[in-house]
């Protein structure tokens, strides 16, 4: 019992701790952007609220909150409500398995430094963020907007195609590895990172965790130009920075992935794991905001011939070409 | 205690979405109601200690197969079909649906009954499954003891998808 009660205390201190520095990574996530973009640009970017524009998240936070939220009168009301949640709630929730340090010790208790060790890690976050997709159909098709529908069809049905080879990328590294567990597959790169053995299958994950969490140049769900907003053009106020909140979730969650199974997680020398993963996750993600701010957005067709006919070969070729050198080497 | 807690917890709300998927008018929210099915049936895999098969189960189910319902259900506009058929159609569908649903139940009841009190205890114990890993042993009997159900069932969906880029070629020619 005194263990059962120990356990719960421990894990809703990492939750808490994690889920509140997420939170505060999401909003400053959005000055890191309008910052990089703005100088890859020449521009400056916002300045004037705080010492370069520091304060400009809760400036923007708090005018969020105060706008008028507006349910149009044709939406189909609760799912209308409902469906932002449905959209954030997974993108927070793949956080759980994402391991961002060492054991440590306190008063002789060791603790993981991961929410949940579970032996189906990579699995669980596929899962998830599967059902994320249904906050943006939902919200596509709620709203009674051809825009909107138009958005949350074409966003759903990118993010579908896109799973595959996602999640076709990573078996390389699993493969290797030979267990789902995130924890496992950091302490295998304790010498190299898998980045070296498996170049293929990151350049393939790269592409589609972009079109996954449909940035640009893939993020024809919300092309200004020819729908609008996409999925969300009736949401305002919070209900629509809740979908803002679950794109910037779901990017940190890509990179976190992307340096647990590529780029060695926590490991590193000198600096404690902690750092050393916070690092390596914020060089993945202004990258994110360096090829938004370099490519043309995709044609739709385009898109989804790249996908299902380049993108998705190329991930199952890896799969046998790491299979045959495993077999080969033994 | 807590694992007898949680069954109670998550079969009423799979009874109550199950209910939902038939009672709803809306097609839309029978779908939700069955994606929340599918994803409380998921928790009471974890509970069977059978992890891979929960996270399975909400992947394939509740992640592709659903959307996919979802798409067609917005794309056909179901209200409007349902107004043009009426409803005094559905005179024998219910006579008979009441038929096999209680013939169903009996089976159920059979079946459930007899398994429970005489059922013996299998060679993979969640003790062994643990030891061995959940995942590892899936694959394993996959690829030895069920290898020929297992490419029965590639041919199968081999076929399938065959099948389904010819029709969808016919359409692109008329």
């Amino acid at each position: 019992m005194m263990d059962l009660i120990l356990f719960s205390l421990v894990s809703g201190i990492k939750i808490s701790i994690v889920i509140g520095l997420l939170l505060l990574t999401i909003a400053y996530l959005i000055w890191v952007e309008r910052k990089v973009m703005a100088h890859m640009q020449v521009r400056l970017g916002p300045m004037r609220v705080g010492w370069h524009g520091l304060l400009q998240p809760i400036a923007d936070g708090l005018k969020l909150i105060f706008k008028e939220d507006i349910i149009p009168s044709q939406a189909n009301k609760i799912i209308f409500v409902v469906a932002p949640v449905i959209a954030v709630v997974p993108a927070l929730m793949s956080f759980a398995v994402i391991p961002f340090g060492d054991k440590i010790s306190i008063a002789g208790y060791s603790i993981d430094m991961v929410i949940a060790d579970v032996n189906i890690g990579i699995l669980y976050i596929l899962a998830v963020t599967s059902v994320g997709v249904y906050g943006i159909i939902l919200a596509g098709w709620s709203s009674s907007n051809k825009y909107s529908l138009l958005g949350g069809l074409r966003s759903s049905a990118q993010m579908i195609s896109y799973e595959l080879s996602l999640g076709l990328s990573l078996i390389g590294v699993l493969m290797m590895t030979q267990s789902l567990s995130l924890v496992d597959i950091v302490n295998a790169q304790s010498k190299w990172w898998f980045v070296i053995f498996q170049p293929i299958g990151f350049m393939v994950y790269a592409i589609s965790a972009i079109a996954e969490v449909n940035r640009c140049p893939f993020d024809l769900p919300e092309a200004e130009t020819e729908l609008v907003a996409g999925y969300h053009t009736e949401y305002s106020s919070m209900k629509f920075s809740l979908f803002f909140m679950a794109e910037y979730a779901n990017i940190i969650t890509v990179s976190a992935i992307a340096v647990s199974f590529f780029f060695g997680g926590w490991r590193g020398p000198f600096l404690p794991p902690v750092v050393w993963f916070l690092i390596k996750m914020f060089l993945c993600i202004f990258f994110f905001v360096w090829i938004r701010s370099t490519f043309p957005r995709f044609r739709y067709d385009q898109l989804m011939n790249f996908g299902w006919k380049f993108l998705l070969p190329v991930a199952i070729a890896n799969i046998l070409i790491t299979g045959l050198v495993m077999v080969l080497i033994g | 205690m807590l694992e007898s807690l949680l069954f109670v917890v998550m079969g009423t709300i799979m009874i109550v979405c199950a209910g939902g998927v038939v009672f709803q008018k809306n097609p839309i929210y029978s779908a939700i109601f069955l994606i929340q099915t599918m994803v409380s049936l998921a928790v009471l895999y974890v509970l069977l200690h059978a992890q891979f098969i929960a996270v399975v189960q909400v992947m394939v189910y509740a992640g592709a197969v659903m959307v996919l319902f979802v798409f067609v259900i917005m794309l056909l506009n179901i209200d409007k079909i349902e107004e043009e058929m009426g409803k005094d159609r559905l005179v024998y569908q219910k006579v008979t649906a009441i038929f096999f649903g209680l013939l169903l139940f009996a089976v159920i009841g059979i079946v459930t009954l007899k398994s429970v009190l005489q059922g013996t205890k299998g060679e993979y114990t969640p003790e062994k499954i643990s030891e061995i890993g959940n995942t590892q042993l899936v694959g394993k009997l996959l690829f030895t003891d069920y290898i020929f159900p297992f490419e029965i069932a590639s041919i199968l969906l081999f076929a399938a998808t065959i099948g389904a880029l010819i029709l969808a070629k016919k359409g692109l020619k008329e």
